[in-house]
């Protein structure tokens, strides 16, 4: 390839890339803008709250969305739960320190979170206990410190402890104008940080070995990683609550990750899922004051989710199905052409046929002999007595052809470096012609006629 | 193992005498281990510059330890390691490392030319994102592991042999005057392993040096001029016409060793 049919390629690549990004832009405004439609439609008047509530949303499910995309693709989603879940007892610490003061509730929770991660990473890093124990252990072990913590102030004479409790399955009715701007202005300070780190983000994600041998503070940049994780979870306590808060950090990965193959690609992606799930999750639960918030941003997400499983191409579950039946075809196919051209040749010749025994083997009774059915309607194979099988004059050709490209493959690795051809994807399944230039291609011609001899058609 | 080097002297025989020869390695005494057994033992080894380097014993030899330990991956509990007679900190821009390639995930959403770009990070630095000059080395890069066609493919999509190369073009794009390489050929079609040697023949044509985990016994007489024999202690470190030999061999693997490859002497 010259350099300029590269520079065009990625010229291409390019375009392809930008319409994606049209795409993904699109996707948010739609759904974004469709929130307010459709709860108006629901009967929703477009109230006061409703609109705080859904601007939160929206905010939370993009910085968490987007910070997920990071703790899905280092398998940390356990920590993030961890992490969420510990962030109880500081709710509790707080409110007996202050009283309900939400500053103070949210720091307490910060840190308790983060006292969280030190344990976790202190312990896995100088015990032989595995991660996904540690973190187990974190989880039940705060959660349940807090809820005794709850159920302690709850018992106490004065009776301002009131909504408390909202921390644990999240309540957007207690949202007000002031975290929705607070929510903002700590989220575009979460973005930032991510923008300037990304770079060290995404090595230390793919690969944090490398990392150190560089003389990355791999360590350090995790431990910001981690910091930014607590600090999106602190935001969505009041909305999401500390059980399901993790969630809201993993869903709209997992989802994001099955239709792109680009990190940013992904991560923005994931925002908007995020910010399209918060909103609309806020904006259910606000229609009735008793519905919880946390789980109906979840259970949106979730949808997200599960679209995005079955239907994303090229991961989702209905692509590779399809793939699997499309592939088992098609190589069946071929190694029956296969078998039935070499037992022709080593045993009876072309006229006779082959036992269908033979030709069913180990393959499996029924899929081989639909296949050749089909082969048979392609005028490839045709039945004879016995019962049997042979190739038609088609069959011939088509498996003598296959067997010639198999030879220019053997050829090619047993000698392409001392015939000096490029290295090319070795891929059986497709013609060596069509991946090698024409005077390469009659080298190897040459090569393969010194080889020893193979099946050929006969007459 | 005086007598060993002093087969190399000619190498930098052209330096003035105020460039005190300084090995591309040079460990001493490096004493690794995990819960108190040593898995590295009391090390000691130089590999001289422009080699082409093998590192070979058993399994749980300490192979790929030895070289995590002298890049500060896993700390050593002893001992000290030196890059051209400088301590690590200094000469990391000097040395580049291949990992295995197990060691990450293979699924990670993002492209051949974006992996090979990493090895350029430590150049770019902070704060700055990696312009067109680092999309044409990083090509220039993949154009020599040939993989020049797959720049833009996702990562999910090679086989164990492109990942390999991926990886290769990663540490050659840092221009490293020492590379480091764990197991490269491990579970590599034919094709590949030799379009490998190629490379790690024309690096040592430019000077440098690569040091290697290898485990195939047959093809280290072939490869390499350089070998070191480990097996939680040194048991050889020297040009491979010295140290491959039956004896040493046999010293390394104890009663473990299947075959003797036809080579050893």
């Amino acid at each position: 390839m010259d350099a300029h049919t590269r520079a065009t390629t990625f010229d291409a690549v390019a375009r392809g890339s930008l319409r994606r990004w049209a795409w993904i832009v699109a996707i948010g405004v739609v759904l974004l803008a469709g929130v307010p439609i459709v709860g108006a439609l629901l009967g929703a008047t477009f109230s006061y709250t409703l609109r705080t509530v859904s601007a939160g949303g929206a905010l939370l499910g993009l910085v968490s969305g987007t910070l997920g995309s990071f703790v899905v693709l280092r398998r940390e989603s356990l920590l993030g739960d961890a992490l969420s879940h510990a962030a109880l007892p500081g709710v509790a610490i707080g409110f007996l320190l202050a009283g309900r003061q939400l500053g103070v509730l949210l720091l307490g929770a910060g840190i308790a979170s983060l006292l969280g991660v030190w344990f976790i990473r202190v312990v896995v890093s100088h015990t032989k206990l595995k991660p996904d124990g540690v973190m187990g252990i974190v989880l039940a072990g705060w959660f349940a410190a807090g809820i005794a913590l709850l159920v302690f102030i709850q018992s106490r004479p004065d009776a301002s402890q009131a909504g408390l409790d909202s921390f644990i399955f999240g309540q957007a009715a207690s949202i007000v104008r002031s975290d929705v701007r607070l929510l903002a202005g700590i989220g575009a300070c979460v973005l930032i940080v991510m923008v300037v780190l990304w770079k060290e983000f995404k090595l230390i994600t793919f690969d944090p070995e490398f990392a150190v041998a560089n003389g990355y503070p791999v360590r350090a940049i995790s431990t910001a990683l981690s910091v930014l994780i607590v600090v999106a979870i602190v935001l969505g306590l009041q909305l999401a609550g500390v059980i399901l808060m993790a969630g809201m950090l993993v869903a709209p990965g997992v989802a994001a990750r099955q239709w792109t193959d680009d990190l940013a690609q992904m991560v923005g992606l994931a925002g908007v899922f995020g910010a399209a799930s918060g909103s609309i999750g806020a904006l259910l639960s606000a229609l009735d004051a008793d519905i919880p918030t946390g789980p109906m941003i979840i259970v949106v997400a979730c949808c997200f989710v599960a679209v995005s499983l079955a239907f994303a191409p090229g991961r989702g579950l209905v692509w590779s199905f399809r793939r699997r039946t499309i592939d088992g075809r098609r190589f069946r196919r071929t190694a029956i052409l296969r078998d039935l051209y070499h037992y022709a040749y080593d045993h009876a010749g072309p006229d006779q046929g082959v036992p269908e025994e033979f030709v069913c083997g180990l393959r499996g009774r029924r899929p081989t002999l639909r296949t050749l059915a089909q082969l048979q309607i392609a005028g490839l194979v045709t039945r004879v007595g016995g019962p049997g099988w042979r190739l038609t004059e088609r069959g011939w050709r088509a498996a003598a052809a296959d067997a010639r490209r198999q030879r220019l493959w053997d050829a090619y690795s047993e000698s392409f470096d001392r015939l000096g051809l490029p290295i090319v994807e070795i891929d059986r399944s497709v013609d060596l012609r069509d991946l090698l230039a024409a005077d390469e291609i009659e080298r190897l011609e040459q090569a393969v006629a010194h080889m020893q001899e193979v099946p050929r058609v006969r007459g | 193992m005086s007598t060993e080097s002093a087969d190399y002297t000619d190498v930098h025989a052209g330096l003035k005498p105020a460039d005190r020869y300084q090995p591309a390695l040079a460990v001493s005494d490096l004493t690794v281990a995990y819960n108190s057994k040593p898995v590295l033992w009391d090390v000691d080894l130089e590999v001289p510059e422009g080699t082409l380097a093998a590192i070979v014993g058993p399994n749980g030899a300490g192979k790929s330890t030895l070289i995590k330990a002298a890049l500060g991956l896993i700390p050593r509990a002893a001992g000290d390691v030196r890059f051209f007679g400088l301590p690590y900190a200094k000469a990391r821009t000097e040395v580049g490392y291949v990992p295995q390639r197990g060691s990450v995930d293979w699924d990670f959403p993002t492209t051949v030319l974006d992996v090979v770009t990493m090895g350029l990070y430590q150049k770019i630095g902070w704060l700055r994102r990696p312009g067109r000059s680092e999309r044409n080395l990083a090509l220039a890069a993949l154009d020599e592991v040939g993989m020049a066609d797959f720049a833009r493919r996702q990562i999910s999509q090679l086989s164990g042999g492109q990942q390999q190369r991926t990886f290769l073009a990663r540490a050659l794009v840092q221009d490293a005057r020492l590379y480091f390489m764990d197991e490269p050929f491990a579970a590599v079609d034919a094709v590949t392993e030799r379009a490998i040697v190629a490379i790690l023949q024309r690096l040592r044509a430019r000077g440098r040096t690569v040091i290697v985990v290898h485990h195939d016994l047959q093809t280290v007489t072939e490869y390499f001029d350089w070998v070191t024999l480990l097996n939680v202690e040194v048991r050889g470190n020297g040009p491979v016409s010295r140290i491959f030999t039956r004896d040493l061999l046999q010293r390394t693997y104890g009663g473990h060793m299947a075959f003797l490859p036809t080579e050893a002497r």
